[in-house]
């Protein structure tokens, strides 16, 4: 186990930031933690950093212990926080240089693992931090975070507020990161993203909602859902919420997806009554569950 | 001139110095419409919706916002169209009643006006118990419902909003996206811009950017249709890498 | 060593990158000191007076004549009646007004007493105050001159003699108090900012969860700073002997020794202010409001701590820059060495200890 976190809480003055977490990340695992602003998944990231100190619980880190050994997990892992942490005022190469220096090692050194992510940025070596887009400011991030070779990897929402070109390139980055035997934990709040982790953890209010791979998790959803359209959205969702049978009503897209109480429902008979509700290109089709759904179902 | 149009960009383009971020685009949009305006950082989106709003001056081209001329009217566009961003919303030192009041005088709402919509937003949104806190101690979801309303609260024909949604958890999201319906049905013409792809799927009608330019303009459908594609993500990912 | 070394080139990085802060470090050092030597002054010169004579004779001619020809006055005008003085002052050039009663001369020499009447423009008391001074000066001098002809019995004439500041060069004192002031702002100021300027970034995260010790961060983070501040100190005991003539009596060496004990406490304060604020705004107001006012009000650089009310003498205890100026005030000024000013080193020596020690122990280790 690369992770452990057993029955970890955590508050601030008012705020139950975290209450009772408790999970594992095996080795060389792609651990995805999807939750929304204000889940906790930051608290939980710096209590693995050993940058906060729980108020209850223990966590482990490649084998040490975050309060007791906490030297040991810094010079073990790797830490890129939500905003890509940079000094603006340095150039590309200066930041890497620096980080590399204060843990101990050189750019030379490690030049393999972060080679493929830095050659991206290379042309650039010599503009400051400052001047970079989005998403090469987080290629240099994750490349300062890399340079030491941890053995563990910390991502904070890596990809909010960046390109979908550029996060997609991110994820491919993580999954040759990973075939290399770095473990890594992400936090994102996109729940688009979390079929590319090896298993997720959903996490709102402070609460894990569920722990499993992303295929098992669409699973656990058993409802059937329907993908429902119509000529006019807004009468569309407020006459499927005021339908007595109605389980879920919720936008998605272009469609609303819907759930329904009984076990026998029957398609035609909502369309019926979404036209005596004056509706018209009424379609109703099956669809499958995302992970959205889960999420929703469980957060309900 | 077709007064269902509540926006029309012909040819608008803004150059800076050699650099020319938006590169004459043309588009319409229509009354109570969704619009997703879309891009990547960069591609040009947050200088075109300044100009749409008045807060920057096209080197070339025509526009209307609201029927009103953006090189000539600016200011009548201001009074007309409402604006809500991610980064700046609400007050948070200043509770939900207060912060009504004060957007409500800014646009010169009348006082006994600014109490009817107080009282009506905060029924509307559920804010009964809460209308005399500090708005800094709601949750991130129920402030940005409210800005969204405040942001109409002058009723204002069009409503720009940038990047609304970023980061909210899925079940406050859609309540953000029926508001947002709601106001489209009374006939608001909502202009979205955003770089995350998963809220263009709830617009009516999307434009891409690269690079300053429109490179596509449909309905998601039709779009996602065009690039065989299941998700605009992918739409866009398509485009972008030619 | 090399993690120390990467660390303080980086810091040499933001310090020569960020315009705003390289004019903080050498600007405002040379601006100030030229402010406060050039423009901000006690003497008087060339003030503004005018005249009220009722008698007209000799004797108040020759005094006259004294006042126009002495550098610190010119007479601007003649009045003639009493009523005429409020509206000389109000017109605002004017700063003091003689007047001579009727019959000077005639006075002197039959009753052996005349009277003048000096009124100044009391709006600024300090002005005023020295006006009357000089004035004074000016008629003992005439006096004096005039009794020499004459047998004059039971005077007493008291011989002041001014030391160490004969000319009462009012930049003698301004320079070690502006030296404080600057040491103090570069110090404190400068390292509390750019510690809560990493917190603000987030990478103050990343260098704690790093295998740098805290001790590494803290001396990375002051070295640049006492190695400028030194300069600075240079730079400014340089510009006070060449420009403005100040003697530095007593031993560089010492003098040096002495900022570099005090731009240590100033540091020491900075880091423990960076670990009370988390932004780069609340460091500044902290360090300009609880730094700056308390060493320009109370270390005695502009008022006299024997003038101020008990408590605040008191109070004035604590500040590090009025051990540091009464030091730097005595080696510059009278020359001392060690042995005089040794309890004040003591002082701000235990001062240094104690913030160090402090700001050590406050530094976390984890973000709260």
């Amino acid at each position: 186990m690369s992770i452990k976190i057993a029955n970890i809480s955590k508050s601030y003055k008012k705020v139950n930031a975290l209450k009772n977490i408790s999970f594992e990340v095996k080795s060389g695992e792609l651990f995805g933690l999807i939750g929304p602003d204000g889940a906790g998944k930051t608290t939980l990231f710096r209590i693995l950093t050993t940058l906060l100190i729980a108020n209850e619980g223990v966590a482990s880190v490649a084998g040490f212990d975050v309060i007791t050994d906490y030297k040991s997990i810094r010079k073990n892992v790797g830490y890129m926080p939500g905003k890509f942490s940079l000094y603006q005022d340095l150039t590309v190469e200066e930041n890497l240089d620096f980080f590399a220096t204060i843990f101990g090692t050189t750019i030379e050194e490690n030049y393999d693992l972060i080679k493929d992510i830095y050659i991206q940025i290379e042309p650039f070596k010599n503009r400051r931090a400052g001047k970079l887009s989005g998403g090469m400011k987080q290629k240099l991030a994750l490349c300062c975070a890399l340079i030491h070779k941890p053995k563990v990897l910390f991502l904070d929402e890596p990809t909010t507020g960046v390109d979908p070109v550029s996060r997609k390139e991110f994820w491919e980055m993580l999954k040759r990161l990973q075939q290399k035997g770095i473990t890594i934990l992400v936090s994102t709040p996109y729940m688009d993203e979390a079929a590319l982790c090896d298993r997720i953890a959903l996490i709102q209010g402070g609460k894990i909602l569920e722990i499993d791979t992303p295929a098992a998790i669409v699973k656990h959803y058993l409802k059937p859902i329907y993908n429902v359209s119509a000529n006019n959205m807004y009468q569309l969702v407020n006459s499927l919420k005021a339908y007595e049978y109605n389980h879920s009503v919720y936008p998605f897209g272009e469609f609303v997806h819907y759930t329904d109480r009984r076990s026998d429902f029957n398609p035609a008979e909502l369309k019926v009554y979404l036209e005596s509700k004056k509706l018209s290109n009424i379609t109703i089709e099956k669809t499958v569950a995302t992970i959205e759904d889960t999420f929703m179902e469980l957060a309900k | 001139m077709n007064t269902n149009k509540v926006i029309q960009v012909k040819e608008l383009t803004k150059v800076f110095g050699d650099f020319t971020a938006v590169n004459a685009i043309t588009f319409d949009v229509e009354k109570g419409e969704i619009f997703g305006f879309l891009g990547a950082n960069g591609a040009g989106k947050t200088t075109a919706m300044k100009m749409l709003i008045g807060i920057s001056n096209p080197t070339s081209g025509k526009a209307t916002v609201a029927g009103f001329d953006v090189f000539t009217n600016a200011e009548d566009i201001k009074k007309n169209i409402g604006y809500m961003s991610q980064k700046f919303a609400l007050y948070d030192d200043l509770t939900v009643k207060e912060n009504i009041t004060f957007f409500g005088g800014i646009y010169g709402l009348s006082r006994k006006r600014i109490k009817e919509k107080a009282a009506i937003l905060i029924k509307e949104l559920g804010l009964e118990n809460v209308a005399n806190k500090l708005v800094g101690s709601l949750p991130l979801g129920w402030k940005q419902k409210l800005s969204f309303s405040v942001s109409l609260i002058h009723d204002p024909k069009i409503v720009f909003l940038d990047e609304p949604t970023g980061g909210v958890d899925p079940i406050t999201r859609r309540q953000f996206w029926e508001l947002i319906y709601k106001a489209s049905h009374q006939g608001i013409t909502v202009f979205v811009t955003t770089h995350y792809m998963d809220e263009a799927e709830y617009c009516d009608r999307v434009s891409i950017m690269v690079n300053g330019k429109i490179e596509a303009l449909d309905t998601p459908k039709k779009l996602k249709e065009q690039f065989k594609v299941d998700t605009m993500n992918d739409v866009f990912l398509k485009l972008a890498r030619g | 060593m090399k993690r120390f070394i990467g660390f303080i080139k980086k810091e040499f990085y933001h310090i020569f990158r960020d315009r705003r802060s390289l004019f903080i470090l050498f600007g405002m050092p040379i601006a100030q000191i030229l402010l406060f030597g050039f423009a901000i002054t006690n003497e008087i010169n060339n003030v503004d007076i005018a005249i009220l004579d009722h008698s007209k004779d000799a004797t108040t001619k020759e005094i006259i004549n004294k006042m126009a020809s002495s550098k610190y006055f010119s007479i601007h005008q003649f009045i003639e009646k009493e009523s005429d003085i409020e509206a000389v002052f109000k017109k605002g050039k004017v700063k003091a007004v003689l007047n001579f009663e009727k019959g000077f001369s005639e006075n002197l020499i039959k009753e052996n007493y005349a009277n003048i009447q000096v009124i100044t423009d009391a709006t600024d008391p300090n002005t005023a105050n020295t006006i009357s001074n000089y004035v004074n000066a000016i008629l003992q001098n005439y006096l004096k001159e005039q009794n020499k002809s004459s047998v004059q019995v039971y005077q007493i004439v008291p011989q002041t003699h001014m030391v160490y500041n004969p000319e009462l060069k009012s930049v003698y004192m301004f320079v070690p108090g502006v030296m404080t002031i600057i040491l103090m702002l570069v110090s404190a100021m400068m390292t509390s900012i750019s510690i809560t300027r990493e917190k603000e970034l987030g990478t103050m995260e990343i260098l704690l969860v790093s295998p740098l010790k805290p001790i590494q961060v803290i001396v990375g983070k002051v070295f640049p700073y006492i190695f400028l501040s030194i300069i600075n100190a240079i730079v400014i005991i340089v510009l006070s002997i060449f420009i403005f003539k100040m003697p530095v009596q007593g031993s560089l060496f010492l003098l040096g020794m002495e900022s570099v004990l005090f731009i240590i406490t100033a540091l020491a304060l900075g880091i423990l202010i960076s670990t009370i604020s988390a932004t780069q705004q609340t460091a500044m107001m902290i360090s300009l409001m609880g730094l700056m006012l308390p060493v320009i009000l109370l270390s005695g650089f502009i008022f006299p701590i024997t003038s101020m009310p008990l408590p605040l003498q008191i109070i004035s205890n604590i500040i590090p820059a009025k051990w540091f100026i009464i030091i730097i005030k005595g080696i510059m000024l009278k020359g001392v060495g060690l042995q005089y000013v040794w309890k004040e080193t003591l002082i701000l020596l235990g001062m240094a200890v104690f913030f160090i020690g402090l700001s050590v122990k406050k530094y976390k280790i984890r973000l709260e």
